[in-house]
């Protein structure tokens, strides 16, 4: 499955119409993740606060949306672009997986909720290529 | 036994009351089809399904997105009996239709994500999270049949 011309290109183009708010797009979808799939808190138990909207989840939401941005611009070669965050995941984090479709579930809700025009099933389809492949070059270094 | 908190169920009542099922439906099943194209294999009847396009403008993927929408609220008018309301449903899907389970949760993904652009800032994420519970309900009720 993977990214076709087309694909890079409806992601690119979604990612203009949201980039602006990436920021709470990624605090929404981590607030989100640990409400509605609460076996996701498991990785989080060090902070003090896990509800939508506290400061941990906003600021750790900021990053993760960090990452993805700089996947959008590598995104001719995800596999080999993260590998850096893929050993931090691997090694460190030691995230299982099945997770990351989990998150790109509800970053992809939060997207619906916020940009319904724009998030058409064509944005849809490239865009769930788009964060698998990202999950894909996450996992990279697993093993 | 589900345990249902009283917002949940308002939540759920509320969410089934304010959607159109014929909408709602043609736009969840369509971008299961779109979004996850092997879900195809199990619609060979329906005619053009070659594109997003013709996926969007098929008659029957719409009528079928309805009769979804009409056997969830079956779910939603008597959340404490969802396992035996789809007792039939669930060996219609494991014998007759020999559907993989598995994608049951695409289906609530996409419908998930369509119910989020009808209500917009309503869909907060309690409402998301009381959505996603009954879908696995759901989900599960509809795989107990299965052997």
């Amino acid at each position: 499955m993977s990214l076709t011309e087309k694909d890079k290109a409806a992601v690119k183009a979604l990612w203009a119409k949201i980039s602006k708010s990436v920021d709470a797009i990624g605090a929404e979808a981590l607030g989100r993740m640990l409400l509605v799939y609460p076996q996701t808190k498991t990785y989080f138990s060090h902070w003090p606060d896990l509800t939508p909207g506290s400061a941990p989840v906003v600021s750790h939401g900021k990053q993760i949306m960090g990452g993805v941005t700089e996947a959008v611009s590598k995104i001719d070669n995800l596999r080999g672009g993260l590998l850096e965050l893929s050993e931090l995941h691997a090694f460190k984090l030691r995230v299982d997986p099945s997770n990351f479709k989990i998150l790109a579930q509800t970053i992809m809700v939060v997207v619906a909720a916020m940009f319904p025009n724009d998030f058409t099933p064509e944005a849809h389809v490239a865009f769930d290529k788009f964060l698998a492949a990202v999950a894909l070059g996450l996992s990279e270094r697993y093993r | 036994m589900v345990v249902w908190t009283d917002f949940e169920r308002t939540t759920i009542q509320d969410i089934f009351s304010k959607i159109n099922y014929a909408v709602v439906g043609q736009a969840a099943f369509s971008r299961c089809l779109i979004v996850y194209p092997w879900t195809q294999r199990y619609f060979g009847g329906f005619g053009n399904l070659y594109n997003a396009a013709a996926i969007t403008s098929n008659p029957r993927v719409a009528s079928h997105g309805k009769v979804i929408m009409e056997a969830l609220e079956k779910a939603v008018k008597d959340m404490d009996n969802i396992k035996a309301t789809y007792a039939e449903l669930s060996a219609l899907h494991s014998e007759k239709l020999q559907v993989d389970p598995d994608n049951f949760m695409l289906l609530g993904d996409c419908l998930t994500i369509v119910v989020a652009s009808q209500l917009g800032k309503a869909f907060t994420a309690e409402v998301h999270a009381a959505f996603q519970k009954f879908l696995a309900v759901v989900v599960s009720s509809l795989r107990k049949q299965y052997y």
